[in-house]
């Protein structure tokens, strides 16, 4: 029983339904928030959860990668995003309710009340600080900062991981090339949150927590925030081991385990299996078809947008806004778009000009 | 005991400190915080809405409090630290070793991680609210840059234990720098930064090699990172964080509905 259930739990995490998944999840989360925000059922999504850590604690491989003592702050971080999301839908659903009965939301009860900020908010401070000081302490006395061995330069570790605030962006390697997860994802994530309040210009939602007065807005940002982000990162650090390779939660780490690579070109497919020629020399004409299928997405397709399914945002927007919204927006469509291009036709470049380079 | 406090209360050294009475009456609350230079950081009310910790989640508060423990847990980690190849790891292990009550390193390396988080955490409050709506849409920018700082802070922490862990971890990040267009000896575009057929960009002048001082993660680019992480990028948060939270009070306080 409980074997099969560990065969289920790595089954699931493979990385294409790990992704497609939690994606999954969090759609009906969104869709379904009443009912998935009522304090019952969050209670029981978390007993659940702590039995499942429970249940594998004895698992020795299980165990093993939970209780790295760098590791710990991120099973940290799955429970407070757990806890806060969870907040965040319970309020923005009880807000909407009130907002449709013409009632004021649960931040404009108080808003006009003003209080002392001492003692009311320098007491709410001290005692948060006590508290985590405590925590700190207590966490500090009970589990020892790692020291591995001295560094050298002759030995790789097999794996070898950035930081883990930055396996997001090392799971990305796996789909694009360093110079697009490692350079151009990161400054326009960067350029993104900081254009967000100029291309935001929907005046409702400000100071309260909603759901249905920005949909758009929230959507937005639990996908690129809880998916593209924080979910990649607890994927890189606890299911990808030696060489990079898929480790179930309790599957051993293996540095054997090697993953077929079969994947193919947009060229190739192009040339070779579409026109049954092989390649032409020139690398221009090579990758013409990655090249124009690139313009088309980045070009072609914004105004197109633009006249149909967009057409109400574009005009609100105004041109400037809107060509910079789209093209932040499509290349953070991009991620999506080339992990499932990678699940379901092996593709390995878009454009693939290794002489410059220059892959996409 | 109580005609101590009364007299201690009463005493030239205690009004020169504290200007005001216990601070039980309206008039002597305002002033308890008026005339404190850390507390002035407040204004002297605020909504009712904007401290509810189901609003604000406290996470801005937090990582300010968890920066203030890693600028004094770090202080006191440097004492025993010398940031050189052959050093740095025994002087790291040696803390663990033969320092009583040795615990700040934990303490530094935890809050240090939590940081990460809570600064994570408060963005996400930050969006969730639509607070970095007009006016505060500066603000936000504020934030935005301190949480790349954020980053930094821990990334150039990461490699000064100097052991596997940090010295490949850094190797893996900055391998990226690597690809940079036209400025990484590996990016698109590299090659045509040239003159009369001379590449200027290769592995011993571009962009990586400036952050590391070398071709791989080496003695200069401990002592680089160093610096960075207990000078550099220290100073500049806390410029950054003295303008976030002036500018929290200049855009009218924490957000709320109007
Ligand atoms: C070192 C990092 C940071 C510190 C110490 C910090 C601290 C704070 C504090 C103490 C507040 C008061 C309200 C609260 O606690 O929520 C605040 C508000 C705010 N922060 Fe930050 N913050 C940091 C990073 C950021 C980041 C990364 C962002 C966004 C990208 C951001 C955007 C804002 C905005 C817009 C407000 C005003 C919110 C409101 O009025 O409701 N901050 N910050």
């Amino acid at each position: 029983m409980i074997d099969s259930i560990k065969d289920l739990a790595d089954w699931l995490s493979e990385p294409t339904r790990y992704s497609i998944g939690t994606a999954l999840l969090l759609l009906l989360v969104v869709r379904f928030r009443k009912w998935a925000s009522h304090p019952v059922v969050f209670a029981i999504t978390c007993v659940l959860i702590v039995a499942f850590f429970l249940v594998s604690w004895d698992d020795p491989n299980f165990n093993r990668i939970v209780t790295k003592p760098d590791n710990i702050p991120i099973i940290m971080m799955i429970g407070s995003l757990l806890f806060f999301t969870w907040l965040f839908l319970r309020r923005a659903v009880l807000n909407d309710e009130r907002i449709k009965r013409g009632e004021p939301t649960l931040e404009g009860q108080y808003a006009k009340q003003k209080v002392h900020v001492w003692p009311d908010l320098v007491y709410i401070e001290l005692i948060c600080m006590v508290l985590f000081t405590v925590f700190l302490i207590a966490w500090s006395i009970e589990i020892e900062a790692p020291i591995e061995e001295p560094a050298s330069q002759a030995r790789t570790p097999n794996p070898s991981k950035a930081p883990w605030y930055f396996l997001g962006l090392q799971e990305l390697l796996v789909y694009f090339d360093p110079w697009i997860a490692g350079v151009l994802l990161p400054s326009f994530i960067i350029v993104g949150l900081c254009a967000i309040p100029y291309l935001d210009k929907n005046p409702k939602g400000n100071g309260y927590y909603t759901y249905e007065e920005r949909p758009f807005a929230i959507n937005f940002f639990l996908v690129g925030f809880l998916l593209l982000w924080c979910s990649l990162i607890i994927m890189g650090t606890f299911l990808r081991g030696p060489n990079w390779s898929f480790f179930g939660p309790f599957e051993y780490w293996d540095p054997h385990k090697l993953e077929p690579m079969v994947n193919v070109n947009l060229s190739e497919y192009f040339w070779i299996y579409l026109l049954d020629q092989p390649r032409p020399e020139n690398i221009w004409l090579r990758e013409a078809p990655g090249l124009a299928s690139l313009f088309a997405y980045f070009v072609i397709l914004p105004p197109i947008l633009g006249k149909t399914l967009f057409r109400k945002i574009a005009t609100e927007m105004g041109p400037e806004r809107y060509n910079v919204m789209m093209h932040l927006f499509l290349w953070f469509v991009l991620v999506p778009i080339k992990m499932v291009m990678r699940w379901t036709l092996n593709l390995k470049y878009i454009v693939g000009i290794p002489e410059y380079f220059f892959n996409v | 005991m109580e005609k101590l406090f009364a007299y201690i209360r009463a005493s030239q050294i205690w009004r020169s400190i504290f200007r005001h009475g216990y601070p039980d009456t309206p008039r002597n609350r305002t002033l308890a915080v008026l005339s404190n230079f850390f507390l002035h950081l407040h204004p002297v009310k605020v909504r009712r809405s904007g401290i509810n910790l189901s609003y604000t989640w406290c996470m801005g508060g937090l990582t300010f409090f968890l920066f203030l423990v890693e600028t004094i847990t770090g202080l006191l980690v440097m004492f025993y630290y010398r940031p050189t190849a052959e050093l740095a790891y025994q002087d790291i292990f040696a803390l663990r070793e033969h320092v009583p009550l040795g615990v700040m390193r934990e303490m530094h390396r935890w809050a240090a991680h939590l940081m990460v988080i809570t600064v994570w955490l408060h963005m996400y409050r930050v969006f969730l609210t639509g607070s970095y709506k007009p006016p505060r849409e500066f603000n936000w920018n504020i934030g935005v840059i301190l949480l790349v700082i954020t980053l930094l802070l821990s990334f150039t922490g990461y490699l000064l234990p100097w052991d596997q862990l940090a010295v490949w971890a850094i190797t893996v990040g900055t391998n990226m720098a690597r690809a940079t267009p036209f400025i990484g000896h590996e990016g698109p575009g590299a090659a045509l930064v040239s003159f009369g057929g001379l590449d200027f960009i290769h592995a011993g002048d571009d962009i990586r090699f400036a952050l590391l001082a070398g071709r791989f993660v080496g003695e200069g680019a401990l002592l680089r990172f160093y610096v960075l992480h207990c000078v550099g990028f220290p100073l500049f948060a806390a410029v950054l964080m003295a303008v976030h939270f002036w500018r929290v009070r200049k855009d009218g306080g924490i957000s709320g509905p109007l």
